[in-house]
């Protein structure tokens, strides 16, 4: 039986990474990676507890299934939003992808 | 036909709509209508003045109009005066309407004439009928708009103009103090009809207090009427009118409605020895400073104009004296009537043969003019007081009730003005009849239809006066007096004999002075009391430059200014001011409430342009922020 | 049914006119000046009607018991419940000279514009708004309840500004808004003192009759202050001494009919305005206030007299003559006796026909002329046109008051009623005005016989001698002599006005 706090340590790190995928990162694509990361962090979260409070319904792995499916609609968007833009752009630099700046 | 006698005035009145209206299309252009209305009346006057004589007597009266408590009527008292002067009025108006059908003939505006004749004697005639206050104060003002009419009959003159306008301003300040009289009778006796008046006043129902204002008042407008001194100024000045007018004016209408209407109200007078002093004390100041006057004028018919003034301060003196005088003043109205309308006449028909009013133009007109010349002697003569002509026993009446009733200042005023009226007199018929020929032309004697009026008026004013002589029972006394008993006439041989001596003297002194013509006029030796007679005592120019002429000019000027600077100025201050007020308020509204609106606009720009630099386009950027938000609410929500 | 309907048909006859007009094509010309004599004699007729139906020996409508039974021709019915405001017009022997008065001088000016319109031309505006005038003119004298007053006081500046403003002299914009800003200065606080009045009575009524018998209850110091806001309302549009400043330059800028309403009838909404509301609701503040406007009405008669004989232009000559003439009525006014209210109706009645016709004669003396500075004029105008001038001259001196003629009585009876004011009024002060109302005769006559010499009498200037100018017109005949009559008649029988209004004074009085 893993403890509960190596568990948390370690979707906590998860989590950490994906954030700086997230905010440091200028490809797109890396950036949706890290977004998985963060949800994936989630997830062991989620199981993780639903473990530890013993929860007859499992409600932490539903919700982990929910995240997951989510997670791959996602990104099937994220990827085409990417490709589009890549098209159009000939670049997935997020940095220079500002249509929306003032 | 007494009870007929409101047609009197009512005829000519009438006349003058038709004359108006018809009168061009009418043979003698209106003169036709004008003289048969006033034949018509005179000879109503006949009949009603038989009927007087023998001791009828109508008094009626209809409601006119009610204001308030107070009753006004129109209605008639045709008594012994009245029923003189009907005749005395429709006569001489007759003669004179007649006398101007051929005076006029070649003036402008002959129909007009007419009909402003037929006003002015109705509106007399009115004046004599009327028992109520106010509508003998119509009478009176309507005589006075016809004579500013008739005065300024040749307008085109400026001096004519102003002349008439003289003649009714000078008489309407008289007319302020004599309806304020009328106001006070009206409130004091409760009462406008005039024979009720007279029996309250003489019964003591009024205050003597009021008697005596009422009285004063009242005579203030005779003052005006009847050019008493000081207001006689306007009368010398209304010989701008065609000499028939004069003639009417003088002896008739105008000036007899002062005398007549202090007869008409002597139960007033009468109650108030004040006013009556009053009354007598203007009439001696008038009649000698008139005949003086009349001593230097070289206008025949200022001369003239001059003796009437004269006289109506004779007839003045005489109502002054009381009820002794009543008689003698109204029966030298009465007589001078007739040699006034006469002489003037007479002037007229001189004036019309030489085209010159002046005397130093005419001369020897006695061989041209017989009967002009003839019948202006014995008017003159009867002006002057020579027996047995009308104006001796009216003027010696005078003489001998003013020495009876001690008003010695009176006589000896009276006595000396008859003296100097011969005098002045003698110079004016030397001047004009007798030497030679001085002016322009070959004068000849006027038509018949003049010399016939100035004919029957001569024969009148030869005996008019036998009417009221003191022999004669019955006579003007018994038909005009005031109170129950008649005060008959007095002769007294010493007076008469005094008065034509004098009558003599002056005469003969204006024989010696006047007999032969001189270019330069003897008075003038009299040096600064000429020029003081010639400027009329300064009373014109003080007037003129002293009253009127500052109103006119200056002071009117100045009240306009007031209104158009001052008064209006505050209002267009006012609206400056709002002006001012509105772009002040203008100016807060814009800057102050507009400009918080705009402000608050700007500022709201300004924190946009800020903040819109937030608004990187970075998606990155934005999941920063998002990250600290989350982060500080999670340090937030842990502290709490 | 005529008895109720008598006074909304003379009163909104014209109204309709107005409409009518509104829909006729401003080119047809001629129709559309027939239409405004066909509604404004419309209405004269109706006036007459109910002249000759109306009851002369009926007490005034003044008074609490019997006030409103007094009135005839009355209507009353509920207009703006909200308020308490009534549709309530009724006619009294104060109310109907008056109101004779104005359906005969507009039907007169109606006829007189079918010859003469001034410059700009343009009939269908100006013969509308004539009629509008109308309606607001005759409403005032006839309304019997405040708010209906106040709309009818005030319906009249909106045409008679546009009147001026349009069609006037060259300076017209100036005394246009003079003419309507200063009159609804007044206004304002004659406004705010019925108002006072609504509140303060109980129950709240704007109806005059019923106020008149709520009045006694109002305190000193209320009636005092009331009666300040009246009097300024009512004194502008008199226009009494020293507010009179609007009016030369609205009469002399007026078109000529504008000034002969002007003259002949709004002026007199003023004095009635005093007579109907501010004396019988406010005795007691009349009384206190009523040597003020004894003074101010003789200064008025001086400084207006005085002020004539400086004027060059002859429209502000019979301006300020009627500054002076409005004084003798509002000295009437002033004295709170039966003789001096009527004569000041009589006044009001003389005014409007007289100093009218002045009017009309400036007008059309313009019309030959082009001018109307006196001295320009130069005299000899008997010469030139003899008809006209003699006309001139009878008018000008009906004005200066001879006997016989109308303008007399209401000048001799006011300073008849001077010399006997109401108890309680100081005896040596109006005697004193008295006399200086006197004095404001002769200084009558010598402005008007001045005026004459300059304008009727001498010979025909140079300019003018080889000018051909028309003497008077059918159309001048046919406007002009129902005034002339009138002058004349009303002189010789003064009861024709003093018999109507005799009976309903005496009830007024019954207030005090």
């Amino acid at each position: 039986m893993i403890r509960l706090p190596l568990v948390l340590i370690f979707s906590g790190a998860l989590f950490a990474i994906g954030v700086y995928g997230v905010l440091a990162r200028r490809n797109a694509v890396l950036v949706l990676m890290s977004i998985e990361l963060m949800l994936n962090a989630v997830n062991v979260n989620l199981v993780a507890f639903s473990q530890w409070l013993r929860d007859g319904l499992v409600a932490g792995q539903v919700f982990a299934l929910f995240v997951i499916t989510v997670a791959a609609a996602e990104v099937g968007i994220g990827l085409a939003i990417v490709i589009l833009i890549f098209r159009n752009r000939e670049t997935i630099n997020v940095d220079e992808v500002n249509l929306l700046r003032w | 036909m007494i009870e007929q006698a409101w047609l009197i005035p009512v005829i000519p009145l009438a006349a003058t709509l038709l004359i108006v209206f018809f009168g061009k299309r009418e043979p003698l252009r209106g003169a036709g209508i004008s003289i048969l209305a006033t034949g018509a009346a005179f000879v109503i006057s006949v009949a009603v003045f038989v009927q007087v004589l023998g001791g009828a007597h109508a008094e009626r009266s209809w409601p006119w109009f009610e204001i308030g408590d107070l009753r006004f009527e129109i209605g008639m008292n045709v008594d012994g005066l009245a029923a003189v002067m009907f005749v005395v009025v429709t006569l001489v108006s007759l003669l004179v309407q007649i006398y101007s059908v051929g005076y006029m003939a070649h003036e402008p505006r002959f129909t007009w004439y007419f009909a402003a004749l037929s006003l002015f004697t109705g509106s007399m005639l009115n004046l004599v009928i009327a028992n109520d206050l106010f509508q003998l104060l119509v009478g009176w003002e309507l005589v006075g708009i016809c004579s500013y009419l008739l005065i300024g009959h040749f307008w085109e003159e400026k001096e004519n103009a102003d002349a008439a306008n003289k003649a009714f301003i000078t008489t309407r300040t008289g007319d302020v103090p004599f309806v304020f009289g009328i106001f006070v009778l009206t409130f004091a006796a409760g009462t406008t009809n005039i024979t009720e008046i007279t029996e309250l006043a003489q019964g003591g129902a009024i205050s003597a207090g009021a008697l005596t204002v009422a009285a004063l008042l009242l005579f203030g407008g005779a003052i005006g009427k009847s050019a008493q001194f000081p207001l006689h100024v306007w009368l010398p000045d209304a010989m701008a009118g065609p000499t028939p007018v004069s003639a009417l004016i003088h002896a008739a209408t105008m000036v007899a409605a002062g005398v007549y209407m202090v007869g008409r109200l002597f139960g007033v007078f009468a109650g108030s020895a004040e006013a009556l002093t009053f009354v007598a004390v203007i009439g001696a100041i008038t009649m000698l400073i008139a005949a003086l006057l009349a001593l230097v004028q070289d206008d025949i018919k200022r001369v003239l104009a001059y003796s009437t003034v004269s006289q109506l301060g004779y007839m003045m003196a005489a109502l002054g004296l009381g009820p002794a005088g009543y008689t003698a003043g109204l029966f030298h109205l009465f007589t001078h009537a007739f040699f006034k309308a006469l002489l003037f006449l007479g002037a007229g028909s001189v004036i019309h043969a030489v085209h010159s009013n002046r005397m130093s133009e005419m001369g020897g007109l006695r061989t041209a003019m017989p009967v002009t010349f003839w019948t202006f002697i014995i008017g003159s003569a009867a002006l002057a007081g020579i027996p047995p002509l009308a104006g001796f026993w009216s003027k010696d009446e005078i003489i001998v009730e003013a020495f009876r009733e001690a008003q010695y200042g009176v006589w000896i005023v009276a006595v000396l003005t008859a003296l100097l009226t011969a005098f002045y007199m003698t110079r004016a018929i030397a001047l004009t009849f007798f030497g030679d020929y001085r002016g322009q032309g070959h004068p000849h004697e006027s038509p018949r239809v003049m010399t016939v009026p100035l004919v029957a008026l001569a024969g009148l004013a030869a005996v008019a006066g036998f009417y009221g002589a003191p022999f004669l029972e019955g006579g003007f006394s018994e038909l005009v007096h005031f109170g129950e008993e008649a005060h008959a006439a007095q002769f007294d041989l010493g007076m008469a004999a005094l008065s034509v001596g004098l009558a003599a003297v002056g005469i003969a002194a204006g024989w010696a002075l006047y007999g032969r013509w001189r270019e330069r006029d003897p008075l003038r030796s009299l040096g600064p009391l000429y020029a003081f007679l010639d400027r009329k005592y300064f009373l014109d120019d003080v007037y003129l430059r002293g009253i009127v002429r500052p109103i006119q000019y200056p002071i009117a000027a100045f009240v306009n200014w007031t209104s158009r600077v001052i008064l209006d100025g505050i209002v267009n201050g006012f609206g400056i001011l709002a002006r001012l007020l509105g772009r002040a308020t203008e100016a807060v509204d814009r800057r102050v409430v507009d400009g918080a609106v705009n402000r608050v606009a700007v500022g709201t720009g300004w924190t946009g342009a800020l903040l819109r630099y937030v608004q990187s386009g970075n998606v990155q950027r934005y999941a920063v922020f998002l990250f600290v938000g989350v982060a500080v609410l999670a340090v937030i929500f842990t502290r709490v | 049914m005529f008895e109720t309907w008598a006074l909304s048909l003379a009163v909104f006859l014209p109204t309709v006119g107005t409409i009518v007009i509104a829909l006729v094509p401003r080119e047809r010309d001629r129709l559309i000046r027939l239409l405004g004599i066909l509604f404004t004699g419309a209405a004269l007729l109706v006036g007459i009607v109910v002249l000759f139906g109306f009851d002369f020996s009926a007490p005034g409508a003044f008074g609490a018991a019997q006030g409103a039974s007094a009135l005839q021709y009355r209507v009353d019915v509920s207009w703006i419940s909200a308020i308490d405001a009534r549709y309530h017009m009724g006619l009294d022997g104060v109310s109907l000279p008056l109101l004779v008065l104005t359906l005969l001088l507009s039907f007169l000016c109606m006829v007189y514009t079918w010859r003469f319109l001034p410059e700009p031309g343009r009939p269908k505006p100006f013969v509308a708004l004539l009629l509008l005038l109308q309606t607001g003119m005759a409403g005032t004298f006839v309304a019997f309840d405040l708010v209906l007053f106040f709309v009818f006081w005030e319906l009249v500046l909106v045409p008679m500004y546009f009147l001026i403003g349009v069609w006037g002299g060259p300076n017209r914009e100036y005394a246009a808004i003079k003419f309507f800003l200063y009159t609804l200065f007044g206004s304002l606080f004659m406004l705010l003192g019925f108002l006072a009045m609504y509140f303060k009575a109980n129950p709240n009524t704007f109806d005059m009759i019923a106020l008149q018998q709520a009045g006694g209850t109002f305190g000193r110091t209320f009636q005092l202050v009331v009666f300040a806001g009246l009097f300024l309302g009512f004194a502008i549009k008199v226009p009494m001494w020293p507010f009179h400043t609007w009016l030369p330059d609205a009469h002399t800028e007026a078109p000529t009919v504008g000034s002969v309403l002007l003259a002949g009838v709004l002026l007199k909404m003023g004095t009635y305005g005093f007579v109907r509301i501010a004396l019988p609701i406010l005795p007691q503040a009349a009384r206190i206030w009523a040597p003020v406007i004894g003074v101010l009405a003789v200064i008025a008669i001086l400084y207006a007299a005085l002020a004539c004989l400086a004027q060059r232009d002859l429209k502000r000559l019979i301006a300020f003559s009627s500054v002076g003439h409005m004084g003798f009525v509002m000295l009437g006014t002033a004295t709170l006796t039966d003789v001096g209210i009527n004569a000041a109706i009589y006044g009001m009645v003389a005014h409007g026909i007289i100093t009218g016709m002045l009017f009309f004669l400036a007008g059309s003396l313009h019309e030959r002329y082009h001018t109307r500075e006196i001295a320009e004029i130069g005299g000899g105008m008997l010469q030139k046109v003899p008809y006209l001038a003699s006309v001139l001259a009878f008018t000008a001196i009906a004005s200066l008051g001879l006997p016989g003629l109308a303008g007399f009585w209401g000048e001799v009876m006011a300073l008849l009623s001077s010399y006997r004011p109401a108890p309680g009024l100081s005896l040596g002060l109006f005697r004193t005005l008295m006399v200086f109302g006197g004095i404001g005769t002769v200084l009558t006559a010598g402005y008007f016989l001045w005026m004459l010499q300059r304008v009727n009498l001498g010979t025909v200037p140079e300019r003018w001698r080889d000018k051909q100018f028309r003497d008077m017109t059918a159309v001048e005949y046919v406007s002009w002599a129902p005034l002339l009559v009138a002058i004349v008649v009303l002189g010789v029988f003064p009861r024709i006005v003093l018999g109507v209004t005799n009976e309903a004074v005496g009830t007024l009085l019954t207030l005090f």
